[in-house]
């Protein structure tokens, strides 16, 4: 099922939740909604099961205006992070449960259901535990009994809030293997909402980066993490240095002197983004200068932490150092970016 | 030590007075009991006692449930006072709120005059006598649910809704089963409260015998006779009443235990 997001506001009081969101998802595709706590992700996600209504703007799924449908006509999968099963169902009657409160035109007969649950609790790898109540199950579990329940209703799209969040690294790995393979068998249209950066680039077909309300970016994780395209997507996605420079008719300019990079971004006070190992040191000739701080090591490589204000207030970066690089703390370093982003 | 305390002080206040009236019960003999119990008049007062205190337990179940709810699931202005109010029964002495009741519902009080017209007789009747327990029982209610709902969270309904039930279906299947060994505990303890209240009641029963007349209050009367037989034996009988009781409430708690003991 094709889902278009058009021009959608939600306002919550007096407070904007967000503005002017548009977003086309194809069918099948899973899409990552990524961002941190308070950039809208969930609201948008909610409207789209129609837990919330837009405030201006519409929703359409396929051709049909669902905008004003409400959250049982729209026949969509939902799971939440804290799984919410019915505490007092067994994991069959739970995954039974949207077959059984249709009304009696729609509901399959008895033997129908029985054979469909088993089904779905047979894909979710839980066969033998029908007769379970949710309190003895574990957290992956549970997840998988949430996911379970929600296909069962044969969702038109399937909506998962921070599917993950409560789960150990562990299990939270192998369920992320796990749900792209179940997407990739079932084809529905999914999307997930997520606040963990390398669970949507890992898992998504394309990830929808927000903040404060507003699509950032939508892209493939290579976009996402190549191609940023605002300094939020690049500071926020993956590591990154940071540090303010000015632009004058293509010349990049760092404290005044020039750092002999080019740019085509207009003039003005700007900051240049780059990835810590995206780095070139240099003997001479422009460059970065900047005294280190601190440095720690990782495996294959040390993250220095320098301070290039020299003196005139601290502009504090991290960049990586290859390991045969003589440099200590307090060492003049000198260094260029190969790849950078200005905004 | 302080199990030691706590056995002292359950068998000073609670285990020997109930041993000197299972005694004194006891040296009625069976036939003796049953001859004082099946008086017509002690008879109709346990059954009222019994049947008003069922009707307000019941009542108090659906409006307490109802209660705990709005202060659970609405954020409203006054909320933290109104969920404070609730406890006021408990606090206040029994005899005031009766006072009160009585003023009100009296065919000259401020709602009693609007029933009037409408042949409805509150004061003075066992319709009083519910009113009376429905006023002290109410907490119970409200006060095992009310945690109970708190832990329900409202996503539990929002997945039930994008499954396609209905509002109805959603409340019927969803949210009220969990809360029925709560809502069954408030009830059995709102019941124990109706069948033994005094000081609430006697004001708005107006105690007529055979009609409007409380076991409680019939032992009161049995003494001020000098009758202690008598009134031990309704005494007797009532504690009975109230040990089937707890006995249902502990069975309930422990089948709500092992139902739902694992969430």
């Amino acid at each position: 099922m094709d889902i278009r997001i058009d021009k959608i506001r939600k306002e919550f009081g007096d407070f904007p939740a967000l503005h002017d969101v548009s977003l086309n998802i194809r069918s099948g595709e899973l899409i990552a909604l990524l961002g941190p706590s308070g950039s809208g992700k969930t609201t948008l996600l909610r409207l789209v099961a129609g837990l919330e209504y837009p405030s201006q703007g519409r929703i359409l799924f396929g051709e049909e205006d669902a905008s004003w449908k409400s959250v049982q006509e729209r026949n969509v999968g939902f799971v939440f992070q804290h799984y919410a099963l019915f505490k007092h169902m067994t994991v069959f009657d739970n995954v039974a449960f949207g077959l059984r409160v249709r009304g009696s035109e729609t509901r399959p007969p008895k033997a129908e259901i029985r054979r469909r649950v088993e089904e779905l609790i047979d894909m979710v790898q839980l066969s033998g535990m029908e007769g379970r109540y949710p309190g003895q199950l574990s957290g992956g579990q549970r997840q998988r009994v949430a996911l379970a329940r929600a296909m069962a209703i044969e969702p038109r799209v399937l909506l998962l809030d921070e599917p993950f969040g409560a789960l150990d690294a562990k299990v939270r790995k192998d369920l992320r293997k796990w749900l792209r393979e179940f997407h990739d068998r079932t084809g529905h249209t999914t999307l997930f909402v997520t606040h963990d950066q390398e669970e949507a680039l890992e898992l998504a077909d394309r990830v929808v980066v927000m903040s404060q309300g507003k699509i950032e970016q939508v892209g493939s994780a290579d976009d996402i993490y190549d191609r940023p395209q605002s300094a939020f997507v690049f500071s926020f996605v993956g590591d990154s240095a940071r540090l303010p420079v000015t632009v004058a008719n293509g010349d990049v300019n760092f404290k005044g002197g020039a750092t002999g990079l080019r740019t085509s971004v207009g003039n003005g006070e700007k900051h240049i983004f780059f990835r810590p190992r995206d780095i070139v040191l240099q003997d001479d000739g422009p460059a970065f200068e900047g005294r280190i701080v601190s440095m720690r090591r990782l495996a294959g490589a040390r993250i220095a932490e320098i301070d290039a204000g020299l003196g005139e207030g601290a502009e504090r970066v991290e960049i990586e150092l290859p390991l045969g690089v003589p440099a200590e703390q307090g060492s003049l370093i000198r260094f260029l970016p190969h790849r950078f982003a200005i905004f | 030590m302080s199990l030691g305390l706590a056995l002292t002080m359950l068998t000073l206040i609670v285990l020997i007075p109930l041993a000197a009236l299972a005694l004194r019960a006891a040296a009625l003999g069976p036939a003796g009991l049953y001859e004082l119990v099946s008086d017509p008049r002690v008879a109709a007062a346990l059954k009222v006692s019994f049947l008003t205190a069922l009707a307000a337990a019941l009542a108090n179940a659906v409006f307490g449930t109802l209660t705990a709810w709005v202060l659970v699931r609405y954020d409203f202005y006054g909320r933290r006072i109104f969920d404070a109010l609730i406890d006021l029964p408990f606090a206040m002495p029994t005899a005031v709120a009766g006072i009160a009741l009585t003023s009100v519902y009296s065919p000259k009080g401020l709602i009693g005059e609007w029933l009037a017209p409408l042949g409805i007789k509150v004061a003075y009747t066992p319709l009083g006598i519910i009113v009376a327990l429905i006023a002290v029982g109410f907490p119970f209610v409200v006060r095992t649910v009310q945690p109970v709902l708190e832990e329900i969270s409202r996503e539990t309904e929002e997945v039930s809704a994008t499954l396609g039930a209905n509002r109805f279906q959603t409340i019927f299947f969803v949210v009220l089963p969990p809360l029925i060994p709560a809502i069954l505990t408030g009830f059995a303890l709102a019941l124990a409260r109706g069948v033994g209240e005094y000081g609430s009641v006697i004001f708005i029963a107006g105690n007529l015998p055979f009609k409007s007349e409380i076991a409680p209050l019939l032992i009161v009367i049995k003494l001020e006779e000098f009758n202690y037989a008598g009134a031990t034996a309704i005494a007797a009988v009532m504690l009975a009443i109230s040990f089937l009781m707890l006995f249902v409430i502990n069975g309930i708690q422990s089948w709500s235990q092992k139902r739902f003991g694992h969430g």
